[in-house]
């Protein structure tokens, strides 16, 4: 399975964090600057798996981004390389051209379509249209939301005038 | 309530909430403040009605909130009432979330639920479910029986995500409950194999293909399903065989995905039974893998090879020169990987080529990489070496190379091979010191070189036992002399090194009695050294060289040759070798006894009175005896909290030594020679199992070693009583402070190895007496515990009495996991209460 999901920027500071094992708030912070500092001096024509403490990290980068996956030993790595892909484009769909300040700035919508993609650790949908699909299904769920609240308010305002 | 203020209200809510999730994510994630002020707005949100408020409170709880903490219990309710919801995108919410953190209550209280949600008419919801049961069962493998059901008929399914879920959820059973394993082997391979079959032959489909492939993510599932339920049985991997090799040979390999998908079939064929057809087909997709360009690749198929070298050891040795090649990369991953693979590759025939190309990387390699590197190479060399002079030369070349990157028990080792090896004396000292005057900056090497010239430096001037390979060296005393005071005068030269060197020059200076003084001279220019090891060496040595010529011949004689066999049998114990390669005045041992400077004496004359060499037995004896105590002043890591490793007959030996040795002197022996005997064999008993207790090879530092002594002295009968017990378990002090002592004593039932019996003993080292003493053990759920009544609950003040317990514990991992236990002690005294809690990790392993 998927212990945890870590984006980082090549500055060193961490866009997302979704743990699917459960590591304490210290414990996350020291997994953190571990990896930060393991994957980020690693050089670009090296292999994109790291052993860390009986784990493997596997890691691809995009731009400025850092996508870091942890799996277990067992797992097929290259099989995590292709779900971080997925990941990516389904962003890339999402937003139209991604790029990290998207994720900065709309960082709930990310972490929605990650849970779209796993649970528990563990790929939920391989096709990247049925994943746009529901996001934007319960996107335009809050729009309406959101619609009524003020057509009541508007309602209101003119009756109390 | 006015609607219009709630619809403010709401939405500043939720733009507040949105703001404070801000900040409360940044806070959680990049500076790890707690974050409890944002934990009750979670739970109202979710418990309010709208879906936006829902979904930003679903995300808050899954960010600040993990299963450990209590506050997740109070979203059971919630959670229940949104799986029960109408709109299924609440249902999803709910059971993203569920699937994510649970705890395990949670897990078995909203099992049914999920259980049921495995049916609903949404696929989207089936395969949140599916997901999230794959969590319940981990949590609560009680659980996996009701999910068996379910999951097989999730395998029927046509939708892609419901099937891919279905398939991880039924490989997680498997994992998880062997019933299910042979329910989904008998029912389903035939279904998994079918679906597999249509999905490699399956046309294009925009939705799902990946470049090129329809849904490689399906194809690895079901290859992974097809593994667990292959493994071990003939009949499920007979049926697979057709589509395995399908899969193998007709996928591409130009792409990532492709590649995925062939590595997790060579995992496959390589763990499910087989006849060999599949397997030659596997090693050659690993091969093509290994002239890969892309690292990633290269990488895979190298983890894969180690598995493969037990299966079919000779396809893979075909590939040992692009191994060779991978261990010289660029890439860290990948040279360790190769190294590991390499090392099991080797076997006699290879062995020579192999060893020559790694010492030839050895130069050239990166610091990190040697340690290593000169680890594999020196365990190798050690394995395969059928020559001694092979041994030798490789041992020689890795010394100066990597001298300072070799443990201390590999270059012991090589001496005790020298010693051994008589007819190669002259050819290893003369090789030594060539060796010597290039890389002086190796300690190891300089080490190993001192102390042969010290024992054969007539061997080395006198170019005794030449053999025909060589070069002829001319070395007169002198250079002798002057290679061991550069030794000393070096500043770089450590404690063990500059000891080591003073006795080779006590022995040079009988072998070159014309260099006498000379060797006088440098001797004494350490009388002053501000290390008292040294300072002690060079008093006494001058002492013996000045008033006792007599004696001096006889005391540094060519040491007898060190018992190979004893020697590697303690090392594979796993127990570090804590040699001094000195011929040990005893003055050196560290445990605070003082003897007197005429002691150390009666031991040599009784090793050159004795002209027979001693026998084997009491030769690792003197092992023992001579090779004291490592100098090295660095202190030793807490041992009481590491597991010991060693074996049981490690144990034996140890303590068979402990028990006889007065015997085998054979010497009517003077007190001091007996008494000093008795206090050494001890004392090395708890080096070795002090040492058991650490895992490095770093001995004892002189400071723990005293209070050691102390123990066995204070109780004598110890290593006896269990001996008594027909098995060598050493008691053990589980808890030692300054206040209380806590021992066990073990000993087996007869007839069921999984249990034992403890004797627990308690005794008070304050002078205060302990009222109400309650002692408490807990121990992990593999094990079980019984604790009979203690024998008093008051325990008389400085160790004047003490109380025990029996305590019974049964091992249902015997074998596999050794004990563990915490325990808490209470007592009072003074009219003060006390608790001590303590973990204790240091059973011997193999109760």
């Amino acid at each position: 399975m998927i212990h945890f999901v870590l984006l980082i920027s090549r500055q060193g500071k961490v866009r997302l964090t979704k743990w699917y094992s459960p590591y304490s708030q210290k414990e996350r912070t020291k997994v953190i600057r571990e990896l930060s500092g393991l994957i980020l001096t690693r050089g670009p024509k090296l292999c994109n798996f790291v052993e860390w403490r009986g784990l493997r990290v596997v890691y691809k980068r995009y731009a400025s981004l850092y996508f870091c996956m942890c799996i277990d030993e067992d797992d097929n790595e290259l099989e995590i390389l292709e779900i971080i892909h997925h990941y990516v484009e389904v962003l890339d769909r999402y937003f139209g051209s991604v790029c990290e300040l998207d994720l900065i700035y709309n960082f709930h919508k990310a972490y929605f379509i990650l849970d779209e993609l796993l649970i528990a650790g563990e790929l939920q949908e391989p096709s990247k249209r049925t994943v746009a699909r529901l996001v934007a299904a319960q996107d335009s769920l809050v729009e309406t939301a959101k619609e009524q609240t003020s057509s009541i308010t508007n309602i209101i305002a003119q009756a109390a005038k | 309530m006015n609607p219009f203020s709630s619809g403010t209200c709401l939405r500043d809510m939720i733009r507040a909430i949105r703001a404070c999730k801000t900040a409360a994510e940044e806070r959680a994630v990049m500076l790890g403040y707690p974050t409890h002020f944002g934990q009750m707005e979670c739970l109202k949100l979710i418990a309010s009605a709208g879906f936006p408020e829902k979904r930003i409170g679903y995300l808050g709880l899954m960010l600040l909130l993990d299963e450990r903490q209590e506050v997740l219990m109070l979203v059971t309710n919630s959670l229940k009432q949104d799986l029960n919801h109408s709109n299924q995108y609440i249902v999803g919410l709910a059971l993203c979330a569920l699937g994510n953190i649970c705890s395990a209550e949670m897990a078995r209280d909203l099992a049914p639920e999920v259980e049921r949600l495995l049916q609903f008419r949404d696929p989207n919801i089936r395969k949140k479910a599916a997901l999230c049961s794959i969590r319940i069962i981990k949590k609560v493998p009680a659980l996996a029986e009701n999910f068996i059901n379910c999951a097989a008929s999730l395998l029927k399914e046509k939708h892609h995500g419901v099937l891919i879920t279905g398939v991880q959820l039924c490989a997680d059973l498997c994992k998880v409950s062997s019933e299910a394993l042979e329910y989904f082997r008998k029912k389903c391979t035939e279904g998994l194999v079918r679906t597999l079959r249509d999905i490699v032959n399956s046309p294009y489909s925009p939705e799902y293909d990946i470049s090129g492939i329809t849904d490689p993510y399906l194809h690895i599932r079901l290859l992974k399903l097809l593994r667990i339920l292959g493994q071990g049985d003939a009949d499920a991997s007979d049926r697979m065989t057709d589509i395995l090799a399908q899969v193998a040979t007709k996928t591409e390999s130009n792409k990532n995905a492709g590649n995925a998908i062939l590595y997790e079939c060579v995992e496959t064929i390589m763990s499910i039974e087989d006849d060999g057809g599949l397997r030659v087909l596997a090693i050659n997709i690993l091969g093509k893998f290994l002239s890969n360009r892309d690292n990633n690749i290269r990488y895979v198929a190298l983890n894969m090879l180690m598995r493969a070298t037990t299966l079919d050891a000779q396809a893979v040795q075909r590939h040992r020169a692009t191994i060779l090649d991978c261990v010289k990369d660029s890439d860290a991953s990948i040279r360790k990987r190769a190294l590991d693979l390499l090392y099991l590759l080797v076997n006699d025939n290879n062995v020579k080529h192999l060893i020559k190309e790694l010492i030839e990387y050895l130069e050239v390699s990166d610091q990190e990489f040697k340690g290593d590197l000169t680890a594999k190479i020196c365990s190798l060399v050690e394995k395969f070496s059928s020559e001694k002079i092979w041994y030798i030369d490789q041992m020689l070349k890795v010394l100066s190379e990597a001298g300072n990157f070799v443990k201390d028990e590999v270059w012991h080792a090589l001496i005790v091979v020298i010693s051994n090896a008589s007819d190669l004396h002259g050819y290893t000292i003369r090789a030594l010191y060539r060796a010597f005057l290039t890389s002086t900056e190796q300690e190891t090497l300089v080490r190993v070189a001192v102390w042969c010239i010290g024992e054969y430096g007539d061997m080395l001037v006198n170019n005794v036992g030449m053999l025909d390979i060589e070069d002829p060296i001319t070395v007169t005393e002198c250079d002798a002399v002057d290679a061991v005071e550069v030794a000393i005068k070096r500043h770089t030269s450590d404690l063990t090194t500059k000891a080591m060197a003073l006795i080779a020059l006590l022995k040079l200076s009988s072998r070159f009695p014309s260099y006498s003084e000379r060797i006088k001279g440098i001797i004494v220019q350490n009388k002053g050294n501000v290390v008292l090891e040294l300072q002690q060496r060079s008093i006494e040595f001058n002492h013996i060289l000045q008033k006792h010529p007599k004696f001096r011949s006889a005391l540094v004689e060519r040491m007898p040759v060190l018992d190979e066999a004893t020697f590697s049998g303690r090392r594979a114990g796993s127990l570090p070798t804590a040699i001094s390669t000195s011929s040990g005045a005893p003055s050196n041992h560290p445990n605070g006894i003082a003897k007197p400077a005429t002691a150390p004496i009666p031991d040599f004359l009784d090793l050159s009175s004795d002209d027979v060499p001693a026998p084997s037995s009491s030769g690792g004896d003197f092992l023992q005896d001579l090779l004291g105590v490592d100098l090295s002043p660095t202190p030793a890591p807490s041992g009481a909290d590491m597991p010991p490793k060693a074996s049981t007959d490690v144990l034996l030996d140890l303590l068979s030594i402990g028990m006889p040795l007065p015997v085998q002197t054979g010497l009517s022996a003077s007190d001091i020679l007996s008494s000093s005997q008795d206090d050494k064999a001890p004392f090395v008993n708890f080096n070795g199992l002090a040492s058991l207790s650490s895992l490095s090879a770093n001995a004892t530092s002189p400071a723990n070693a005293a209070p050691m002594m102390d123990l066995l002295d204070g109780r004598g009968p110890g290593p006896q009583k269990s001996e008594e017990n027909g098995q060598a378990y050493p008691s053990l002090v589980a808890y030692e402070s300054s206040s209380l002592r806590v021992m066990f004593n073990f000993s087996k039932q007869r007839g069921s190895p999984q249990t034992t019996l403890i004797q627990a003993t308690f005794t008070n080292l304050s002078s205060n007496v302990y009222n109400d003493f309650l002692f408490q053990a807990a121990v992990p759920k593999f094990l079980q515990l019984h604790l009979d009544p203690a024998s008093s609950n008051t325990l008389p003040a400085s160790g004047d009495g003490s109380i025990t317990q029996n305590l019974k514990v049964t091992n249902s991992q015997h074998g596999k996991k050794s004990l563990v236990m915490r325990v808490r002690i209470a007592y009072k005294t003074n009219n003060k209460d006390v608790l001590e809690e303590r973990q204790i990790n240091n059973f011997p392993q193999n109760l």
